[in-house]
This record gives C-alpha cells, structure tokens and sequence, in this order.
C-alpha cells in the first residue's frame, strides 16, 4: 500500500510515534515521579478528554473542516449535567439528555457550514461563544460536584493496582471504531476525497453535504460525552469546564501529521500526537512548569505542528525528486518578482 | 544588433544540440532548433516528446546538461526565469496567472510601475503606457479594468503585453488556444501575426494541428525527446506532421463503427436551469454516440452538470435507462447507469493527491465493500483491471495520478467511470488538450463504447471531432437547443451556423 499521499503521512506519523517514545523514555529515566503507576494513570486520566474529541476532529480535519466549538459543547454539556442533578434527575437519565444535546450543537454547526455554505472555522468561532455562554446561563457560577460515587469512580479510578484508568477501555473501543471508520470504509476513503477535492469528489458521486453533517454532529456527540466524563472524572460540573479544550485537539491532531488543509493524515498519527502532548503537559506539571507556561507550549507546538509535516512533505518530494525526476514537471510558470 | 548573414536572417534565439536528464530519463537529446525574426515557428510533439523540458531550458528555468543556448550567435547561459526574461524571451503559458483585483495596468506594470515624486505610482503614465501596448497589439481592452472577470483569451492579451512591456523579441505561447472559443483564436492569430510582422520570433505550440498550418510557417518536431525534423509547413500535409510526430501511419484517427441504434437510454425532457439553459429536450439511444456542439459558454457543459446531478436544474426531468432521475443528486444518476467525464480532469475529474488505484477506485466506494469495510483486494484488481484495459501508462498503480501525463490521466478518468458499467456515458471535451496517439486510442474507445451499446454523450469543441464521431450532431446557442443533423447533413458550415445562431438547420 504505497499510496505516495500515505506514505508521507507515514513517515510524518513515525516521527510523532518515535518522539513520543523518546518523551516517555527520557520521563522515566530523568523526571522524578514520572514512572509510578499513579502518575501515569493521571496522565493518561488527564489526556483522555483531548483523546476522545481529536477522535472526530481528526476525521473533521482530514475532510478539510474543523470544529472549534468542541470544548463549548462540552462545557455546555456538563453544566446541563449539573443543573439537571440539582433538580433532582436521577444521572441515568441525564447523561442520555447530554449527549441529545451534543448531538442538536453538532447538528447547528453542521446545518450552518452545509446548507449555508459558511467556513467551518467562522462558524464554530461563534458557537464557540454561544454555546459557552448558554452554559454560563444554565449553571450560573455555581460548581456542581455531589455526583454518584459509583460515577465518579468509574471516571477517575484505575483498573486495580494498574496504571490504566477505567475509563481508558471505552475509550479503547471508540478509538477501534474510528480507526475503522476512517481508513477502512467507504466512508472514510470519501472524507480524504472530500479534504483532497471536494470538487472532484462531487463528480465522483460522493455525498458531501452529508458526509460533513454526519461528522460535525458525531462531533458534537462526543464532545458532549467529553463534557460527561470532564465533570465527573474531576468531580466538578462548571460553566467553564475544558474551556481552551479545543486549542489543544487541534494542536494534537495538527501534530499528529493531519493536514490542516484536509485530505491527509492518520488516527494513529493524531493519537500519538495527543499523547505526545498530554505526555509533555504532565512531565511540566511535574517540573513546576506555570499552566501559562504550558499554554506557550501548546501554541508553539500548534506552530510546529503546522509547520513539520510540511517541511517532511517537502524533504520527501526533494529526496523523490533526485531519486527519479521522470515526472512531468507541473506547469506552473515560475513568476520572477 | 543582427548578425549579416548570406542565408537570410540569423536566428534571434537557437539551441545547438541540447541534451537533458532527469535521472535515468533522458528528456532531450541532442534537440537543435532556430527561432529567425518575424516567423512562427511551430514545435511539434506527442505529450512527453520534450516540448515542455525544451520550452523550460528556453525559458530559463531547465539549465542543459550539454549543449549550447544562443542568443544572436552569442552562446548565454541562463541562471534562472529572470535572465530569460532580461533577454527578451517571454513564455505565455495556457492559463494566465494575474492578480484578479489589480487592473489591466498594474498587471502588466507590477513591482515597476512609473513612479512620481516620494514614490507614489503615477497611474497615468501606467495607463498611458498600457494603453500604448494595447493599440500595438492592435485589441482594445480598457486598461483599468480589474482583471478578475477578464476571459482566458483577453488574460493571454494581458500576458502578451506584458511580455512586450518587457521588449520581447522572443515568445513562446505554450498551448495557447487550448481553452479559447473560435473567435478568441481568431483574435489571438491576429495578435501573433502582428507580433511577427514587428519581427518578434514566436514559438507556437499547439496540440490542433489545423492551427499549426493556419499560423505557422516552419515547424520543428520532437519524438521521445529526440530531434525529427525541422522544416517549412509549405508543401506539408496534416498526415505528414502526424507520421513525424507518432513515428508509424495512424490508423484513423476517427473510427466510428456503423452502429444500429437501439432503445433510449438517456431522455431529457424540457430541462431548464434559469439563466443558464432553457427547454433542452433530447434523447440518446443504446449505441449512438451523439455529439453536443456550441460555442464555448452556449450551456452544453451545464446541461451535462444539470443532468448528472451536479448542479440542479429548475425544471424539466431527466431518465436515464427508464428511471426518473432526482434533481442534484449524482449518487442517484450512477445507480442508474449514467457517467460523466467532466471537463476539467485536473480540478473535477481526479483527486490529484490520490493514487491511480484510488482516483479509479472512487468510482466504485459502492461496490468494493464487504461487509461494510473497503475491500481492498477487490478495490485494487477492478483499478489494475480498467487501467490496463485503458493501456494507462504508469510505473505503479500506487503512483499519484499527478505523475501521469495529461493524456493518460484522461485515461484514469475514463477508467475511473467506464469501470462503473455505464449505461449513458457523457464525455465533456474528452480529447482537449492531450496527444494525437492519445486521441485516436480514446476515440477508438468511445467507438468500441457504443458498439458495445452504451449511449454516448459527446460534448466538444473540436468540431472535426463532432464530425469524425457522431452519429447525430445537437448544436447549442445561448442556452437553447438550436439544431439537431444527422451525421449525413453535418458539416463545418451546417454545425457552426446553427452554434452561432446565423440559421436553423
């Protein structure tokens, strides 16, 4: 399978995978309280929520659209959450309201970019707001935490004496299920056409319009279900829960070698990206790093992650190039300024 | 400046013997070509014979492995586009590229325009000195027009004045003609025969080889990167240049097969898309291969877009094997048996960033799964299958298809859909802008196509085309059918009265 588009994705995804290695490697020899299993069951604990929504993001990326309203929902999500168990809802029946609601923001941002026609990235900027600001209407500045322990437990135990968080096996199962969904069905291979060329894919047949409402409202489903799982892994529903949540998906995803510009990329490489990520954010909480300095960290990683797998791109097309340039020469003139 | 010479004028711009690798594939050997004052010079060549690496070592940007590049007799070397350039050579490629919101004048002048006091742009003298271009190329456009807007042909004019503005005496017009309607051309002759009587030396290349004799006078062709010949078109027949460039006698290059026409397979009825088409009613019949003539901008194009699903359409209704078609949606349209190999292959008709197996394999996301997954086995015999059936040449079937040729990425379209099993196959300008060894093999196909019962939908702007293929011939005119001729009845004259609106056939 030597789709050249997939292979340089590949070698992209090889060097996040091989760093994240290193990381962890350099962790447990040089960082002090790295290795145990408590820490890293935080850190995994801690990473799950990026984790869980760079799941759709990544297929959303990969079709050349993005959501940035994901952390919104899910604070939204876990308002609803908390003001529903302060009227007295039994839980079971208000993580089902949740998520319904993930699904109605999702489904908002799907109808606007599709029907509407508008970029994806306007649009979930004003949802962004919006859907934070119903949370803050919902809840107040209220903290919700008296949640069920059983929940609670589940949410932000660990699996005995293991350093693998409960939580991490449902988490398992999605991540099986968008591998699948992405780079084993029909679907999936529509969503790199669509990223790749929308024109062309809409010669080809493809249902775009579809495809993409499908996504955004998966989206919004399991940014909801982030939402969930943030109020009670910390116990805590606010207004303001996973506020600047989205900065770091995207940078994870971005990191994780998919294009920016759609039509390219790996899950794997996106989940070793958020890892990378979640792995550095812990090892600086552990060497006293500020969480304003990790915020710099995150925004300079974006940058890079912008910026590698372009420059890998680049190096690859030179290195093809010398090795065997038969290719016809594009023919774009070459203006000189 | 000119050499004195016994053999009439000495060439402004020569290559001696020029030789260039791209790794183990040798693009140009030994290639010798002469460019004299005041001639058109045509350069001859199937895809991939080296016209483009040649253009590229003229243009600057190839540097030759050996030979020399001459200029006046003087042997140069160019270090990039920019030397080319300041020795008055000028390439006008086939799709302009302006800045769409700088005017006419700030295109031709950009980054040097005459300037006043502090530095400010003095646009007066820009326009004036615009406008003086123009009225020496002998066209009027208005030099403060924005260029977005501005069709291909008066783009190329823009192009063609800027390299004046640049005092070329050297243009070379990379398949100029390749997306202009009748009259562009026309006008563009008349641009490029003004050029030449001002002395300028032209290099011309053209895949329509009727446009190579109307304007040219000497003509140098390329097979394989090698050097054939170089001499005057005076005396030469179309055939002639044909055996030069493919190196054998082409069989026909349009074998329509006598063919009887079997039930409809295609119906559109009363279609009208508001503003773009109105009341396009027509059939196709298992086994005709029908042409759909017109102008560039007549709606043919629209109707095929309006009819697969594209775009959709404000009335009328379209079947397609006896089953209604819904409006807007191709998903539908490929169901029930209906294809179509758009017009633009770069931008519609391929993903450029997908593999060969893949671009084919898009076609058939519906039929390569088991048990809800891609098949992947199954995915790539079909692919493997169709692209060698197309004689598609490649290294890999994993190749980007933006490593093919522009011929053999028309193949990987009609790979793509023939692999579908059509019942109706539309092809929008199946031919345009690829080799004559290609065409004949795609016209073959279609051919082969029909005989095999399928309806043929032939959009084109190549009339000898419409003529050598169909069986029928539908003409358009600003969005309305205007004539339908029989193949008996159609000639150059029946088919462009009826495009240009002159007389109902």
């Amino acid at each position: 399978m030597a789709d050249t588009s997939l292979t340089r994705a590949i070698r992209w995804d090889t060097v996040v995978g091989a760093l994240l290695i290193v990381v962890l490697l350099f962790s447990f020899g040089f960082v002090d309280g790295f290795g145990n299993a408590l820490n890293l069951s935080f850190l995994i604990g801690n990473t799950l929520p990026i984790a869980l929504i760079a799941l759709p993001m990544t297929l959303l990326v990969v079709s050349g659209e993005i959501d940035l309203s994901v952390a919104s929902t899910a604070g939204l999500s876990g308002a609803v959450m908390g003001a529903l168990w302060n009227q007295g809802m039994t839980i079971e029946t208000i993580i089902p309201i949740c998520l319904l609601l993930g699904v109605v923001c999702g489904l908002v941002n799907g109808l606007l970019v599709t029907r509407l026609g508008l970029p994806s990235l306007a649009v979930t900027i004003g949802t962004l707001a919006a859907y934070r600001g119903i949370a803050q209407i919902v809840l107040g500045s209220d903290a919700v935490t008296d949640f069920p322990s059983q929940y609670l437990d589940f949410a932000a135990g660990r699996i005995g004496d293991t350093f693998l968080p409960k939580a991490f096996l449902p988490f398992l199962v999605l991540l099986v299920i968008a591998v699948i969904a992405l780079h084993a069905t029909p679907f999936g291979r529509s969503l790199f056409a669509i990223g790749a060329s929308e024109e062309a894919a809409r010669f080809a047949g493809i249902r775009v319009k579809r495809q993409k409402l499908i996504l955004f409202t998966v989206t919004g489903l399991m940014a909801s279900l982030t939402g969930v799982f943030w109020a009670l892994h910390y116990a805590s529903a606010r207004y303001d829960n996973a506020t600047g949540l989205e900065l770091s998906v995207v940078a994870a995803v971005l990191l994780g070698g998919i294009d920016f510009d759609g039509g390219k990329g790996t899950l794997g490489g996106a989940i070793a990206g958020v890892f990378l990520l979640g792995a550095l954010q812990n090892v600086m909480s552990l060497v006293n790093v500020s969480a304003q300095s990790q915020i710099v960290v995150t925004g300079v990683l974006l940058v890079v992650s912008v910026l590698g797998p372009r420059v890998a791109r680049q190096l690859a097309v030179a290195r093809a190039g010398r090795r065997a340039a038969a290719a016809p020469v594009s023919k774009a003139p070459s203006p000189t300024p | 400046m000119t050499h004195p010479s016994t053999t009439g004028p000495a060439p402004v711009l020569a290559l001696k013997d020029i030789s260039k690798s791209f790794g183990a594939v040798r693009a140009l050997r030994d290639v010798s070509l002469e460019l004299l004052p005041g001639e058109v010079h045509a350069l001859a060549g199937e895809n991939g014979a080296g016209k483009s690496t040649l253009i590229k070592t003229l243009a600057g940007v190839h540097r030759p492995d050996a030979g020399q590049v001459l200029l006046d007799g003087e042997p140069v070397v160019f270090h990039g586009p920019g030397d080319a350039r300041d020795a008055g050579i000028a390439v006008i490629y086939q799709e302009p590229t302006l800045f769409p919101d700088l005017s006419i004048a700030e295109n031709i002048f950009m980054g040097r325009q005459p300037r006043r006091a502090l530095g400010r742009i003095d646009h007066k003298a820009t326009h004036a000195a615009t406008a003086a271009l123009m009225q020496r190329l002998g066209v009027e456009l208005d030099p403060d027009r924005p260029a977005r807007g501005l069709s291909i042909a008066d783009q190329q004019i823009v192009e063609i004045a800027k390299a004046l503005s640049f005092d070329a005496r050297v243009l070379i017009m990379d398949e100029p003609t390749a997306a202009l309607t009748g009259s562009e051309v026309a006008r563009l002759f008349g641009v490029v025969r003004t050029l030449r009587e001002q002395g300028a030396a032209v290099l011309f290349i053209s895949h329509r080889l009727e446009e190579i004799f109307a304007i040219c006078q000497r003509v140098t062709t390329l097979r394989d990167g090698a050097w054939i010949a170089s001499e005057p078109l005076a005396g030469m027949s179309e055939d002639d240049l044909v055996r030069r460039m493919v190196g054998r006698d082409l069989e026909e290059l349009y074998p329509k097969q006598e063919v009887e026409a079997g039930e409809v397979a295609l119906s559109v009825r009363r279609l009208t898309r508001e503003g773009v088409f109105t009341d396009v009613s027509f059939e196709v019949r298992r086994g005709e291969i029908v042409g759909l003539a017109g102008l560039v901008g007549a709606g043919r194009t629209e109707v095929a877009r309006a009819v697969f699903g594209v775009d959709r359409w404000d009335a009328g209704e379209v079947e397609v094997d006896g089953r209604k078609l819904t409006n807007g949606a191709p998903s539908v349209a490929m169901a029930a048996g209906l294809a179509l190999v758009p017009e633009d292959r770069r931008a519609q008709g391929l993903v450029m960033d997908m593999s060969i197996e893949r671009n084919i394999g898009l076609s058939g996301l519906r039929t390569t799964v088991r048990a809800g997954l891609m098949d992947r086995r199954a995915e790539r015999s079909r692919s493997l299958d169709w692209a060698v059936r197309l004689q598609v040449k490649y290294a890999r079937i994993a190749d980007s298809v933006a490593t093919l040729s522009g011929g053999n990425q028309q193949k990987v379209v009609l790979a793509k859909w023939l692999a579908t099993g059509p019942k109706v196959l539309i092809v929008d300008e199946p031919t345009r802008g690829i080799d004559v060894g290609t065409k004949a093999e795609v016209h073959r196909l279609l051919s082969q196509l029909a005989a095999d019962g399928v309806a043929v939908l032939m959009i084109s702007s190549d009339l000898p085309e419409i003529l050598g293929m169909a069986d029928r011939v539908l003409v358009m005119h600003e969005g309305r059918l205007t004539a339908e001729i029989p193949r008996s009845d159609a000639t150059e004259e029946t088919v462009m009265a009826a495009a240009t609106g002159r007389a109902a056939a």
